[in-house]
């Protein structure tokens, strides 16, 4: 019963730190066969979980990247319409009969498979990742809930294809559409947040072992610190990790000790001009004075 | 400082303990079913149901669906399983200390207070034996929130208004929203043949042109997201506006809406109801501080660093419906917008004032919004919207 829990160790043996919220959310997807889906604002590590699961559970990861316009064709299947076209040219040389010829092109060989139908006929459940849910369609999402719970796609000229295994689905969401209500409900649940200190710590630690302790609280603290600041890009997860890269990169180890390599280290975690006016070096500077 | 609820012998068991609990989060907005009850119970079978915080996770998985529901859900858990609202009510019965006042839970009305100084121990509502109903609710908490709302908009909106105002709403929803593209581009079903892509598909077909490749000019699609002001000053527009506004939300349902006056509330999910007045009824819970004064600039700064940032974007037209009066700093409006602004958006602001003669939008707000709209017009009533249709065409 206390699956969860070794689930949550799993994830933190592929460098993922998932909180108990998340951790449970995960592991009643998986018992239960249902889709996960992730929200939360960018940079907090949605995606990053699907891949630590896949990796953590040693199997597939297959990406489905969402955007508007997305449709069945880029989603699910299409058919290699070139290699059709050359294979009727090459009938009408060989003399083969019209519906032995149709009965060839429309077959499996002549099938792309798009991340969907891929997912489902995967021998061993993969994990579907559908990306940025919110940026596709409505009319797409529609669909998407049809698949998911069926699990099963119908092509016209094959016949429908089941799935020889469930696929362990999660979707994230940046929540720049509200989502339908059908499609919430079918799924278990989790906001994602940005972690706390000891978590971010723990993040930091598991990904960049090298960085003494006393300069990852410190990096950690001062990304914190600039969390609560008012930004039009707050820095996420992904953001510190690269500042800790540039930090110990450049050999640096007292974040208070030079104000401009400092400065010039940021570019890491502030990405529009406003933001790096909002923070200059004598604000970054205070900033890291009171997270040491 | 909490436990666990005790249930009666006579409880029916955990299943309708369940169904009690969606009931419970039903009755708050939650939008729950059958089919959410049966995947509860079956979550818990794969979790160690007697931990209350590991019960807490995987129900709140289960049954919350948004960032707003995870954070509302540990507040209903509380209150139905942990007697947490229970504890606090007792002490508030039996003790006539001066402690009580601290330990009461906020808003719970007094003879509710005392239908529980009987010194039973009540098993919160579980949906399944009816006798338990009269005192134990398990919901106290939250609908006591209902006891400080002043002001009730049932008062302020009648449904012929919002009969009326629905029409205004959806003229003017259709001229904003009715912008198509210039370009023409491949569609299964256009009125023009695309010329082009046929001559090349027929390349397929040995030359002949069997089918036919056409093209339509695509739908722009514009989203309103309306900002009503409700503060003192703006009290009396607050009718013909807050209708138009369920009338716009309601030709539209892509619209969004927020209210303001000291601070910003999200009204959309209330004006989506399809029956008008639970939707006015709905408002009415969330307009709490109705009335009150303005902080035009504090609520349009929150706007624009959280919801803008998700939902404004360049198809979107802002809608500002205020008279530009401030309580606080100006030039903190004109940041704001200026900000709104730079995700590409157009900004209207409807002042009622405007339409007095002789008006100088003097207030110091607007004075510093003026630079940063496309459009400024008055609307005191809904015949001043009607007319805007024009106006707003062209934008």
């Amino acid at each position: 019963m206390n699956d969860w829990r070794a689930l949550q160790d799993g994830l933190a043996g592929q460098g993922y730190i998932a909180a108990p919220d998340l951790a449970m959310a995960l592991h009643l997807s998986i018992s239960l066969g249902r889709p996960l889906l992730l929200e939360g604002a960018a940079g907090v590590g949605k995606t990053e979980v699907a891949r630590a699961l896949a990796a953590a559970e040693g199997t597939r990861l297959i990406r489905l990247q969402c955007y508007e316009g997305l449709d069945a064709a880029h989603a699910i299947y299409e058919w290699n319409y070139q290699k059709q076209l050359l294979a009727i040219r090459a009938a009408a040389e060989d003399g083969e009969t019209g519906t032995a010829v149709e009965r060839r092109i429309f077959s499996e060989e002549f099938l792309l498979e798009r991340p969907l139908l891929q997912a489902i006929r995967q021998p061993e459940a993969p994990v579907l990742l559908i990306d940025e849910i919110d940026r596709a369609d409505e009319e797409f999402e529609a669909y998407l809930l049809e698949v998911l719970s069926d699990f099963q796609i119908t092509v016209p000229e094959l016949g429908t294809i089941a799935a020889r295994s469930i696929p362990r689905v999660v979707l994230t969401s940046n929540g720049t559409r509200d989502l339908s209500d059908a499609l919430r409900r079918r799924c278990m649940y989790a906001h994602v947040a940005y972690p706390d200190r000891e978590t971010e710590l723990t993040i930091l630690h598991a990904r960049a072992p090298e960085v003494e302790a006393r300069l990852a609280a410190q990096i950690v603290g001062f990304v914190q610190a600039i969390r609560r600041e008012r930004l039009e890009k707050v820095p996420g997860v992904a953001e510190m990790l690269d500042f800790a890269a540039a930090v110990g990169g450049l050999g640096v180890a007292d974040l208070s000790t030079d104000p401009a390599v400092l400065h010039a280290t940021m570019a890491t975690l502030l990405k529009t001009e406003g933001d790096r006016a909002a923070i200059p070096p004598e604000v970054a500077a205070r900033l890291v004075g009171r997270a040491a | 400082m909490s436990r666990v609820a005790r249930f009666a012998a006579r409880d029916p068991g955990v299943a309708a303990r369940i169904t009690g609990f969606l009931a419970h989060l039903r009755a708050h907005g939650f939008g729950l079913g059958v089919a959410e009850a049966e995947t509860a119970l079956r979550a818990l079978e794969h979790v160690c149901a007697a931990d209350p915080e590991m019960t807490r996770r995987a129900l709140k998985a289960v049954c919350a669906g948004s960032a707003d529901e995870v954070t509302r859900f540990d507040e209903f858990y509380d209150a139905f399983w942990l007697n947490d609202g229970r504890v606090r009510l007792r002490v508030t019965a039996d003790a006539t200390s001066a402690r009580s006042d601290l330990v009461r839970a906020p808003g719970v009305d007094e003879d509710r207070a005392t239908g529980t100084a009987t010194g039973r121990i009540e098993s919160p509502d579980d949906g399944g034996g009816g006798e338990t109903d009269a005192e134990g609710s398990g919901r106290l908490i939250a609908s006591g929130r209902r006891n400080l709302m002043t002001t009730d908009l049932r008062e302020v909106v009648s449904p012929a208004d919002v009969a009326e105002a629905e029409a205004v709403a959806e003229r003017l929803g259709r001229a904003l929203r009715d912008h198509r593209s210039r370009r023409r581009k491949a569609a299964r079903r256009g009125r023009a043949v695309d010329l082009r892509r046929t001559i090349r598909k027929s390349l397929g077909t040995g030359g002949e042109p069997l089918r036919l490749e056409r093209r339509t000019r695509p739908d722009r699609p514009v989203r309103v997201t309306a900002l009503c002001d409700v503060s003192g000053s703006m009290a009396v527009y607050a009718r013909p506006f807050l209708a138009f506004l369920s009338g716009l939300m309601r030709a539209d349902p892509d619209t969004d809406a927020y209210l303001f006056h000291t601070r910003l509330v999200r009204i959309a999910d209330a004006l989506r109801e399809t029956d008008a007045l639970r939707a006015l009824n709905r408002l009415s819970l969330l307009a709490d501080g109705f009335g009150g004064g303005s902080c035009i600039g504090a609520s349009l700064d929150h706007f624009s660093r959280s919801y803008a940032r998700r939902l404004v974007n360049g198809r979107t037209v802002v809608l500002i419906l205020s008279d530009g009066y401030d309580s606080a700093d100006p030039e903190e409006v004109g940041a704001a917008l200026a900000r709104i602004r730079r995700r590409g958006c157009r900004i209207i602001w409807l002042n009622p004032l405007k339409g007095w003669k002789g008006y100088e939008p003097v207030a110091r707000g607007m004075a510093a919004a003026l630079p940063h709209l496309d459009l400024f017009a008055p609307a005191t009533t809904l015949a001043d919207l009607a007319a805007l249709e024009p106006e707003l065409v062209r934008l």
